[in-house]
């Protein structure tokens, strides 16, 4: 039965105590077989299997995620959606998902708590205000919507900022109003929920442990709870892509790093917008419940460890402080990794391989949050067709071979 | 933040290195029969396993000689650090602690200081 959520069925759960709230999905033991399987429960991963579902009428459809819905990647990053990148190629497909977040929430008829506050993109130095002001002007011509900001227009949005007595001066900035947060778990649970009604299954605390290949043909997944049958297999593991693909022969072009980022106690309304600073490395935004939300940046070496190095926030506390002396005395709650798989161009993978049914959408590193439905969109479509849609169709694996690369590491508006 | 062996300075802070990726990648011979797929694939891919890793550093603030290195990326153990004309330890002589392909180390993320 479809769940429906309003005024209304908020204030009938009220009055039972909040103790007859239906199951969101169901918890099913997996069948043998599946049409498709997506390896890898976090918001990409359910929303293909959510949009498999609704766009292409796929119905025997699994989700195996080896702990909880939303508990990696998903649940460990600073839900900051924008879609002001440079490149053509990635401005179409993080345009695509800026515009599926816009109606998320009346879509899934669930709140994803989507809050288009803006996101600053701050310039330090000469280089950057060129660099930034071709970006802007390169949006533009997208037709996203994207401009400059002067330091004094800076000062007025975000008046606890030190723009001039620091190290490396705010000089200007970026601005994209369109952009925002929104709420990780919710995309998570929202696509989750909507994929369960249309029969998917979802099999948590299911881990892949090898896929299976016969004469260049998927034939399956071997988990901790059996050995599963698939015509089509989609692997959407962040960090842990390489080791699946590794299962199955294949070598794709990634390095898993941890990315930390921390939260601060609670304080009152602060910061009405998201600022980013790549040349300092730090970002922020302030949670609803009142907590700062701090990004900081990559250990320099391989690692799985949900952690990172210490060294990594001392930087970006230290540009925080700098940047907002208000914050130097707050408190920080707690410091978080998670396992991002970064491609040598910084720009994702979602694309089918030399097996035939085997389908990766990885790579998407540090900035991978902003991209689920859009992602998820056209990776069910890449999925379902056997080809990709025209917004994917760059982000093939063949461009490692070509040489035609989407370089979105310094024009992405972030170092990665 | 890890302590590094330099097999040349002995133990220093990590933040007097730097990574230098995998380690023992060859570049392949005979470049004129070679292709685009082939070039591309030592051009772009490196081993990202969970687990055992041969892997680079560079002492830069330091003697700024590069070594190479065994370390578990599932705990971020260094197991051994070797000179770069030293042969390349066998894996077979270090315990992997990775228990299935994704799964987590039994004292996983770096705690295993605590352990000993």
């Amino acid at each position: 039965m479809k769940k429906k959520y309003s005024i209304f069925s908020l204030a009938k759960n009220a009055l039972s105590g909040h103790k007859e709230w239906p199951k969101m999905w169901r918890s099913p033991e997996p069948r043998e077989f599946y049409d498709v399987i997506i390896i890898g429960g976090g918001g990409h991963g359910l929303g293909t299997a959510y949009y498999l579902a609704k766009e292409h009428g796929l119905k025997n459809i699994a989700v195996i995620e080896k702990g909880w819905l939303g508990g990696g990647n998903t649940g460990r990053n600073t839900t900051i959606i924008r879609s002001n990148y440079l490149w053509d190629d990635s401005a179409h497909l993080y345009e695509h998902s800026l515009k599926l977040w816009e109606n998320l929430s009346s879509e899934l008829n669930y709140n994803v708590m989507f809050s288009q506050r803006g996101v600053m993109n701050l310039a330090h130095n000469e280089h950057d205000i060129k660099e930034i002001k071709r970006r802007v002007s390169a949006n533009n011509l997208n037709g996203i919507d994207s401009f400059w900001l002067s330091k004094e227009e800076i000062q007025k949005k975000v008046p606890i900022m030190n723009t001039d007595n620091l190290r490396y001066p705010v000089l200007g900035a970026s601005y994209q109003p369109r952009g925002g947060v929104a709420r990780h778990d919710a995309i998570a649970w929202g696509f989750a929920m909507r994929a369960d009604e249309m029969g998917v299954d979802i099999i948590q605390n299911c881990e892949a442990h090898q896929i299976r290949t016969k004469n260049g043909t998927i034939e399956g997944v071997e988990t901790s709870k059996g050995f599963l049958r698939a015509n089509k297999i989609g692997v959407v593991a962040s960090g842990h892509t390489g080791v699946l693909a590794e299962s199955a022969g294949i070598r794709l072009p990634l390095q898993s790093k941890p990315l930390q980022a921390l939260v601060s106690e609670p304080i009152k309304p602060i910061i009405d917008t998201v600022v980013m600073s790549s040349a300092v490395h730090a970002y922020v935004s302030q949670s609803d419940k009142g907590e700062l939300v701090i990004g900081a940046g990559t250990d320099s070496y391989n690692s799985f460890t949900q952690r990172g190095g210490f060294n990594i926030i001392e930087d970006t506390i230290r540009a925080m402080v700098e940047l907002y002396p208000v914050f130097g005395k707050m408190k920080m709650l707690r410091q978080w990794g998670g396992i991002v798989d970064i491609c040598p161009d910084a720009s994702p993978i979602i694309s089918k391989c030399d097996i035939e049914g085997l389908f990766f959408n990885c790579g998407w590193g540090t900035g991978g949050f902003k991209a689920t439905p859009g992602s998820a969109n056209v990776f069910a479509h890449t999925i379902a067709k056997n080809e990709p849609h025209q917004i994917n169709s760059a982000f093939n694996l063949d461009r490692f071979a070509s040489g035609r690369l989407v370089d979105e590491h310094g024009a992405a508006a972030v170092a990665h | 933040m890890l302590i590094i062996n330099c097999p040349y300075c002995g133990p220093r802070d990590q933040s007097e290195f730097s990574n230098g990726g995998e380690a023992h990648v060859k570049r392949p011979d005979g470049s004129k029969e070679i292709g685009d797929r082939e070039w591309g694939e030592y051009v772009f891919i490196r081993a990202n396993p969970k687990g055992l890793f041969y892997e680079r550093w560079v002492h830069t603030h330091g003697c700024r000689k590069w070594f190479n290195c065994v370390r578990d990326t599932s705990t971020d153990e260094i197991l051994v650090t070797y000179k770069l004309d030293e042969k390349k330890p066998n894996l077979n002589n270090f315990k992997s602690v990775v228990k299935t392909p994704s799964g987590e180390p039994e004292v996983g993320s770096g705690n295993f200081t605590v352990e000993k």
